[in-house]
């Protein structure tokens, strides 16, 4: 048996270790630093079709992260997706005019929201609304159509 | 064919009795715990045997398994040109499963086994029956700081097996594959939830401790009172506690994760 000081020592490094661990497990690996909430308004985008978005997707503008996703609902009345997104206050002063599209970051990547600022002088407010969305690209759709038209040029190409 | 029968019902009789002994100890164990409190003298010096010795074991096994990761997981996502993703791979199978199950197995045979073989030998030697004589407790005595201490450093060991698994996935990846670094940490970050991921491997991690230090203390508690027995009963802690992390590490993993 060691002396009592130095175990009680070793017994504490052993413990601040472990909680070291632990927190470097929530704030550095997982997404937890990022519910530290910072002041923050909400702005909400309807989209024709949201994709792969998810609650927490990030929000960027000119390719900075500015806020994230806090709800994605159905309206049943237009069909649509309702994106809401709580911004960073510090960034209080994009134009109402902005466009919303939803972007995949790189092939596999995760899908995220982007801004991009118009040219008024008129600032969104908290619950401010986008008008100017663009849907996510699904990539189903688009491999399907593009397969649907080569086909259709093959086939007029032989009752030619 | 009666005797097959015979045995049949003999090691059936036999396991639900050791089954029911066990239930009993653990109760007792579980209850002695508020006499550890006062005294936590007890707890620090099994902290020490029971964490502070697993310590570098589960360090170094932790770095290896996490370069082994990033090292394995580059060359199959290089494949589909996702070496970015590399991080989430790593730090989601460290934090979901490798971490508890690999470092609860290490437990079992590094700090397991040792219970499981000082209990037994105390009783081999008698020293719990001397205790009793003194009218001092064996269980809260012995056996429930020890239990306290298994079930404290259970997973504090996991969550540095993690930590330092997913720093040496990024020590190989970043360092010797070239995988972008700031990618590495912002996909791993976006992808890993703390409720989801974090929180079901700290409680997977309670659970393989709990069990893990119950099936040695009563191994041990319960070898038959000789060095052969004692052999015995080391051996039976480590497999026992080895089949069940694996088996509840199925069922936990069943309910956590069967939703997304």
């Amino acid at each position: 048996m060691q002396h009592t000081s130095t175990q009680d020592t070793l017994v504490g490094l052993f413990v601040a270790f472990g909680i070291v661990g632990l927190f470097f497990l929530a704030l550095q690996v997982s997404n937890l630093s990022s519910f530290v909430e910072q002041d923050s308004y909400t702005i909400t985008a309807n989209f024709e079709n949201s994709g792969g978005l998810k609650v927490k997707s990030p929000v960027s503008a000119a390719g900075v992260k500015i806020g994230q996703v806090s709800a994605i609902k159905f309206d049943p009345e237009t069909y649509q997706s309702v994106v809401q997104m709580s911004i960073d206050s510090r960034y209080n002063t994009l134009p109402d005019d902005t466009t919303a599209s939803i972007f995949t970051a790189g092939l596999l990547g995760e899908q995220y929201v982007n801004l991009e600022p118009g040219g008024s002088d008129e600032y969104l407010k908290n619950n401010g609304k986008i008008e100017i969305t663009q849907s996510a690209i699904i990539l189903e759709k688009a491999l399907g159509q593009f397969l649907f038209k080569s086909a259709e040029e093959k086939a007029e190409g032989k009752s030619e | 064919m009666i005797e097959f029968l015979q045995y049949l019902g003999k090691s059936t009789r036999i396991s639900f009795t050791k089954l029911g002994r066990g239930t009993y100890f653990l109760l007792q164990a579980i209850s002695g715990i508020s006499g550890v409190l006062p005294r936590p003298r007890l707890l620090i010096n099994q902290m020490y045997s029971v964490g502070v010795l697993s310590f570098l074991i589960i360090v170094i096994s932790g770095l290896f398994v996490g370069m082994v990761l990033g090292l394995q997981g580059y060359y199959i996502l290089s494949d589909f040109g996702a070496e970015e993703t590399l991080g989430v791979m790593v730090a989601a199978s460290l934090v979901r499963e490798l971490g508890p199950v690999v470092s609860a197995l290490l437990f079992a045979g590094r700090a397991g086994s040792a219970l499981t073989a000082e209990i037994g030998l105390m009783k081999a030697t008698e020293q719990l029956a001397g205790m009793e004589m003194m009218a001092v407790d064996p269980i809260r005595r012995v056996i429930s700081p020890r239990f306290l201490a298994g079930l404290l450093s259970m997973p504090l060991l996991a969550a540095l097996f993690s930590a330092v698994g997913i720093l040496g996935g990024q020590l190989v990846g970043t360092g010797l594959l070239g995988v972008d670094e700031g990618a590495y940490w912002s996909q791993m970050q976006a992808k890993l939830d703390f409720q989801d991921d974090i929180v079901n491997g700290i409680i997977k991690s309670i659970v393989f401790g709990f069990v893990t230090s119950w099936i040695a203390l009563f191994e041990g508690y319960d070898a038959m009172p000789t060095s052969e027995g004692v052999s015995r009963a080391t051996t039976r802690t480590v497999v026992n506690s080895a089949f069940s992390i694996l088996g509840l590490d199925f069922i936990l993993t069943a309910l956590m994760f069967g939703d997304n």
